[in-house]
């Protein structure tokens, strides 16, 4: 199953021309054509194509490619370590405040995952030795608190709410307090879904930023997203400044090509990636993982160390 | 919430596919490609592009078009061709009717649930309502504060409990009671669960068994940001459920929804509503011709 996809459309490319010995840049951009594609298929955002298609081609007539004997898999080989590189090269890790209590605020589109990544991060890090506390922000969503109580019980993670409270940066800063007094270290606010036009709603997370001055704002994005992917990570990013993204639903069979356009628009790194609706379903992100589904070359890397 | 930021989807568009047509002084290739790219970057899946701009092609040459204005009018037909199921598009009218709405996880199903509600009651029918998602957290009382709001009753079970067992209930209630409308939540699940779809396909056969009589019609829900993976959503779903139609949801936002154009190509299934917002009146019924009006208008 490795190398499908992709590979074969460009091994198809390439065989086409065998016996007229050196390949051409002809023989490139028809390459390009099928890595376009793959990326398009896979719901990599339009522009972003444009301009890693672009980049790929300036170094794949660089090399020594064409001259090469295995044209097609140096062509895979750059555009994989290309698209591995602009997901950030290596995992990144959440970033802690050095004066010991951490606010984690957690943001983004209706429905994308954040109240059940709430109580996926909380047990991820009382797994690594903190002590979490979450706060219900979402005062909209019918049921949301009752939600994120639950979630708590179910991670063993005391929840902060304000039942009859009607201002999400109050709440969030009355949970602040309560859990630097009660001796926790890490606060994760949930928040209701918002759409990143939505300028009252966004005026609402700047309040909770300002009144929090959390450490992490963490986008909270659906995998199986298309071309939007861009624009919700460009509105949140300009209108609230974020941290780090959080990938969800990638348990699915989406190729996940939004992971690669909000992190290329938004130069903001992807910390973790949601692969089922359980508590403990939350993976640090690898970008060599995500490159290869993206390429439709199998998920190679988790294949080598599940085995 | 989210008032106030309801420009149409449709508009914009419109708006792009304009500037491509009238930035351009001839109809040429180049015109055709960019084209392309406009109906590519609203998440219209590839052949459907491909099969839109050649059926253009063709057009223009056969019908002699030659005047940016012709074009536009010949998308737009092409377009409407594309998504236009005739009767399809209403949802039934017969009573008693059972709704069951499925769809992958945070698309929409639950608030689709009580915007549907809305309207039925609205047109004068009584509407029960099944809280068969055990499973999440907190859906049940979710569905229990819409139907508080709307003033429809809910049948619930405990979390964990089986949601057949709850559309058991639902059905015996709804009879009893002789509702006109039944409408199934059911739990958020990806396609390629098979455990998950295998439970989806005992809910159906429950209703076969327990409710014969009834008129029934299965939703599929789709946000309008999903990319290509709704077609492998229409696809399995279709599998394990005779889809009657699509509920497509957050149309206020940024995305595109050109899914719709890829799903009516590919797929006999109508979409039936629009979701337009989070509030329970935020529900339109989708009509084709307007769609592909709005497209170029
Ligand atoms: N399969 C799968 N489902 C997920 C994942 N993360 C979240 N979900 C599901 O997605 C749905 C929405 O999750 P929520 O946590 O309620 O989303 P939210 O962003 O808080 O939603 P709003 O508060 O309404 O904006 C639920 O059914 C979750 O169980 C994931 O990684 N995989
Ligand atoms: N902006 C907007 N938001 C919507 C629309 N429809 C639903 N939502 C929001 O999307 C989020 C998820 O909606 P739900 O109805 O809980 O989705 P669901 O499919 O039942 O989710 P699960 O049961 O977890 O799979 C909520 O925050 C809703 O308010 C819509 O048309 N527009
Ligand atoms: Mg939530
Ligand atoms: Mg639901």
């Amino acid at each position: 199953m490795a190398f499908e996809g992709l590979s074969e459309k460009l091994q198809g490319v390439f065989k086409k021309l065998k016996g007229k010995g050196i390949l051409t840049e002809a023989d490139i951009n028809d390459a390009m054509r099928e890595v376009k594609l793959a990326l398009l298929e896979a719901d990599v955002n339009f522009k972003v194509v444009k301009q890693f298609v672009d980049s790929v081609k300036e170094k794949a007539l660089g090399q020594d490619v064409l001259a090469s004997l295995t044209p097609a898999q140096q062509v895979v080989k750059i555009v994989n370590d290309e698209l591995v590189s602009l997901m950030g090269g290596t995992n990144s890790k959440l970033t802690y405040s050095p004066r010991g209590f951490t606010v984690i605020l957690m943001a983004g589109l209706q429905g994308t995952g954040k109240t059940t990544t709430c109580g996926k991060l909380a047990n991820y890090l009382k797994k690594n030795g903190k002590k979490p506390m979450l706060a219900a922000c979402d005062i909209y969503r019918p049921a949301a608190i009752d939600q994120l109580e639950i979630v708590g019980k179910n991670v063993d993670v005391p929840v902060f709410t304000m039942r009859d409270c009607k201002e999400p940066e109050l709440i969030a800063e009355k949970a602040m307090k309560e859990a630097e007094l009660k001796g926790y270290d890490v606060l994760i606010l949930d928040t209701a879904g918002r759409l990143q036009i939505d300028e009252d709603l966004m005026n609402e997370l700047v309040r909770i930023k300002q009144r929090t001055k959390p450490h992490e704002i963490l986008l909270v994005v659906d995998a199986m997203t298309g071309q939007d992917a861009v624009n919700a990570a460009t509105g949140f990013n300009e209108k609230l400044g974020i941290d780090g993204i959080i990938m969800t639903k990638l348990d699915g069979d989406t190729r996940g090509g939004a992971a690669l356009s909000a992190k290329s628009v938004t130069g903001k790194p992807i910390k973790f990636i949601g692969v089922g609706e359980k508590f403990d379903a939350l993976e640090p992100f690898h970008p060599e993982r995500m490159a290869s589904r993206i390429l439709g070359m199998g998920d190679m890397m988790t294949l080598i160390e599940k085995a | 919430m989210a008032f106030g930021v309801k420009k149409s989807f449709f508009g914009r568009l419109q708006e792009k596919i304009e500037d491509v047509i009238f930035m351009r002084p001839e109809i040429d290739e180049e015109m055709l490609d960019e084209l392309e790219e406009v109906l590519i970057t609203s998440d219209i899946g590839m052949d459907t592009t491909m099969k839109i701009t050649q059926k253009l092609r063709e057009d223009i040459k056969k019908l002699n078009i030659r005047d940016p204005e012709g074009v536009k009018t010949r998308i737009k037909t092409i377009v409407k061709e594309l998504i236009d199921k005739g009767e399809a598009h209403q949802l039934s009218e017969k009573t008693p009717l059972i709704i069951l709405m499925i769809g992958v996880n945070g698309g929409g199903k639950t608030t689709s649930i009580a915007k549907i509600a809305k309207r039925c009651k609205d047109q004068g029918k009584t509407v029960l309502l099944a809280a068969a998602d055990t499973f999440r957290a907190a859906a049940s009382e979710q569905l229990e504060v819409w139907g508080n709001r709307i003033g429809v009753n809910v049948i619930r079970h405990k979390e964990g409990a089986d949601p057949s067992a709850v559309i058991f209930d639902a059905i015996q209630s709804a009879k009893a009671k002789q509702v006109d409308v039944l409408i199934c939540d059911t739990a958020g699940r990806l396609q390629t669960k098979k455990n998950l779809m295998t439970e989806l396909e005992k809910m159906n056969k429950v209703i076969e068994r327990e409710y014969p009589e009834a008129d029934r019609e299965t939703l599929l829900v789709l946000d309008a940001a999903t990319g290509k993976n709704a077609i492998s959503q229409a696809r399995e779903f279709g599998e394990i459920a005779d889809i009657t139609g699509i509920v497509l949801t957050k149309l206020d936002g940024t995305a595109k929804g050109g899914i719709v154009i890829t799903i009516s190509d590919e797929f006999k299934m109508p979409v039936k509503f629009i979701g337009v917002g989070e509030g329970m009146d935020d529900l339109k019924e989708f009509d084709p011709a307007e769609f592909a009006e709005g497209i170029f208008e």
